[in-house]
């Protein structure tokens, strides 16, 4: 379970987390919702330990984040990341591998390829992809690729950043179907950031909105649209006018 | 209170340099360390030896090359004029080794490598790479900054080496091709004039040289700001604080090795 507990954070003067209390139980699947610079992405990264709150408490499984062992801590994790972040000098088998090559993780180079290949397979890419670099594949491949990597050390908490981001919709049907499947099929916590509606409906469990720095609204994906919260109604409607200020 | 600004801006670039040499030290220091502990990146320091070391020597010979022949016509010229043409061999030697081929290819290497270094760490920066090393439980220090350093630290003094030695050539080649001097006397001459202290600072202005290139490289590239702008910025930085270090660091070596 993953617990933050009245969470800050400023960059200057500019306070994004204002006091985040969040709980994602284990083995539910957590959406995070919210307009663009809500500090989305910088409550994913103090999880992470990416970012170094200001203040407040964020626990995994009773365990205060900052104060595990990093390696045994981050072994438990896999992330998509919003625009793939693989890394361009490695092939994408390698990329998806990572992991398994080298750590506490490590396996030998034949067993590692074997994974990475049918982790390439899980996703729905075939095995000659794997010798082939980031920058040969398109958007929606990379996609699927940064997806493989995150699932290839079959973490227990998964994170995925605006995992839609820059796709076309029918890809990402694709890619949320993929999304929920894999969840579900590891029984992975996850926690997935995003301002897609389509994503939101595709992966939830339950949903929170974070807005003006703190959870506006948090409940099960069923009670989302009934919710009566003015901030949510406008979020998921998509609408210019309430009480979300919409800069014209 | 316009009278007070001048001095108010001094105050602040000096403290703005004093902050960035605080962090470039702390950058410095927190290398040093994860150089000394596991886990160790081999195949990735492979990799940079290859492209800082190997990939270099074309521009560096090159580089070297012209100088020493430049050097030779220039000292016969100007040794002309109080009739000491007949030290070309030796000036030449002593001029490439002692400091044109440290200097040169310090300078060369804040060209090629330290700019290579910092766009391509920025980008990863920029693009979320470093991150996801991160969550990947590898250090990007570790994975990034060491290998880069200690290969540029080991091959820098070898590339200078060669250098020196190609530059010497070129001074031969101008030498005896164009200004008619005996080939013989002329490598009796360069050999007999130098000497290993010559040639160890060299090599010792090198390693430093190579450090300094890579980790200008690696810290502006770690430290780079958001979107190409970023990216650009931290490769024009790294370069400009390099090729200032070389050239400072050169004086202080000069002054430490040769002050008797």
């Amino acid at each position: 379970m993953i617990t933050l507990t009245d969470v800050h954070k400023a960059f200057g003067s500019n306070k994004v987390l204002r006091g985040v209390n969040l709980t994602i139980p284990t083995g539910e699947s957590m959406v995070v919702i919210g307009g663009s610079g809500t500090g989305k992405s910088v409550l994913l990264k103090c999880i992470l330990g990416l970012i170094k709150p200001d203040s407040g408490v964020i626990t995994v499984d009773g365990q205060d984040v900052t104060k595990v062992d990093r390696d045994a801590f981050l072994a438990r994790f896999g992330m998509l990341f919003q625009g793939g972040a693989l890394f361009d000098s490695l092939p994408v088998w390698q990329n998806v591998a990572f992991r398994l090559l080298r750590g506490s993780l490590k396996r030998p180079k034949d067993e590692a390829r074997a994974i990475a290949i049918e982790k390439l397979r899980r996703v729905g890419l075939k095995p000659d992809v794997a010798d082939l670099y980031p920058a040969e594949l398109s958007g929606g491949m990379q996609k699927r690729v940064g997806l493989a990597r995150a699932i290839a050390a079959e973490p227990e908490i998964i994170f995925f950043d605006e995992p839609t981001t820059g796709l076309d919709p029918i890809m990402s049907g694709v890619i949320n179907e993929l999304i929920r499947e894999i969840v579900v099929e590891m029984g992975a916590t996850a926690m997935t950031i995003t301002h897609d509606m389509s994503s939101v409906r595709a992966i939830a469990d339950k949903v929170a909105m974070l807005h003006d720095g703190v959870i506006q609204w948090t409940g099960p994906v069923a009670d989302m649209d009934a919710s009566g919260d003015p901030y949510l109604d406008q979020f998921i409607h998509g609408r210019a006018e309430g009480p979300i200020e919409a800069v014209r | 209170m316009s009278l007070l600004a001048p001095i108010a801006a001094i105050g602040r670039n000096t403290m703005g340099i004093l902050a960035a040499l605080g962090r470039i030290s702390i950058f410095l220091f927190q290398t040093l360390g994860h150089m000394v502990r596991p886990p160790f990146y081999i195949k990735e320091f492979g990799h940079s030896l290859m492209t800082i070391g190997y990939f270099s020597l074309p521009v560096v010979g090159l580089t070297a090359f012209f100088t020493g022949g430049a050097l030779a016509l220039q000292i016969y010229a100007g040794g002309a004029r109080f009739s000491a043409e007949a030290v070309v061999p030796q000036i030449v030697a002593i001029g490439m080794v002692r400091e044109l081929g440290p200097v040169l290819v310090g300078l060369m290497i804040a060209a090629r490598v330290t700019s290579s270094i910092a766009a391509e760490i920025a980008t990863m920066r920029v693009t979320e790479q470093i991150d996801a090393l991160v969550t990947l439980s590898t250090h990007p220090m570790k994975y990034l900054t060491v290998p880069r350093v200690l290969a540029a630290f080991i091959t820098v003094p070898l590339l200078v080496g060669i250098g020196d030695i190609i530059g010497i050539f070129g001074g031969f080649l101008v030498a005896t091709g164009k200004l008619e001097f005996n080939a013989a006397t002329y490598l009796n001459n360069t050999v007999d004039f130098l000497e290993a202290a010559d040639i160890a600072s060299s090599l010792i202005k090198g390693a430093v040289f190579g450090f300094i290139a890579a980790l200008m490289g690696c810290y502006y590239g770690m430290n780079s700001g958001r979107g190409a702008q970023g990216v650009g910025k931290a490769t024009k930085s790294s370069v400009e604080a390099a090729a200032v270090l070389i050239l400072a660091a050169n004086f202080l070596l000069t002054s430490v090795l040769f002050s008797s």
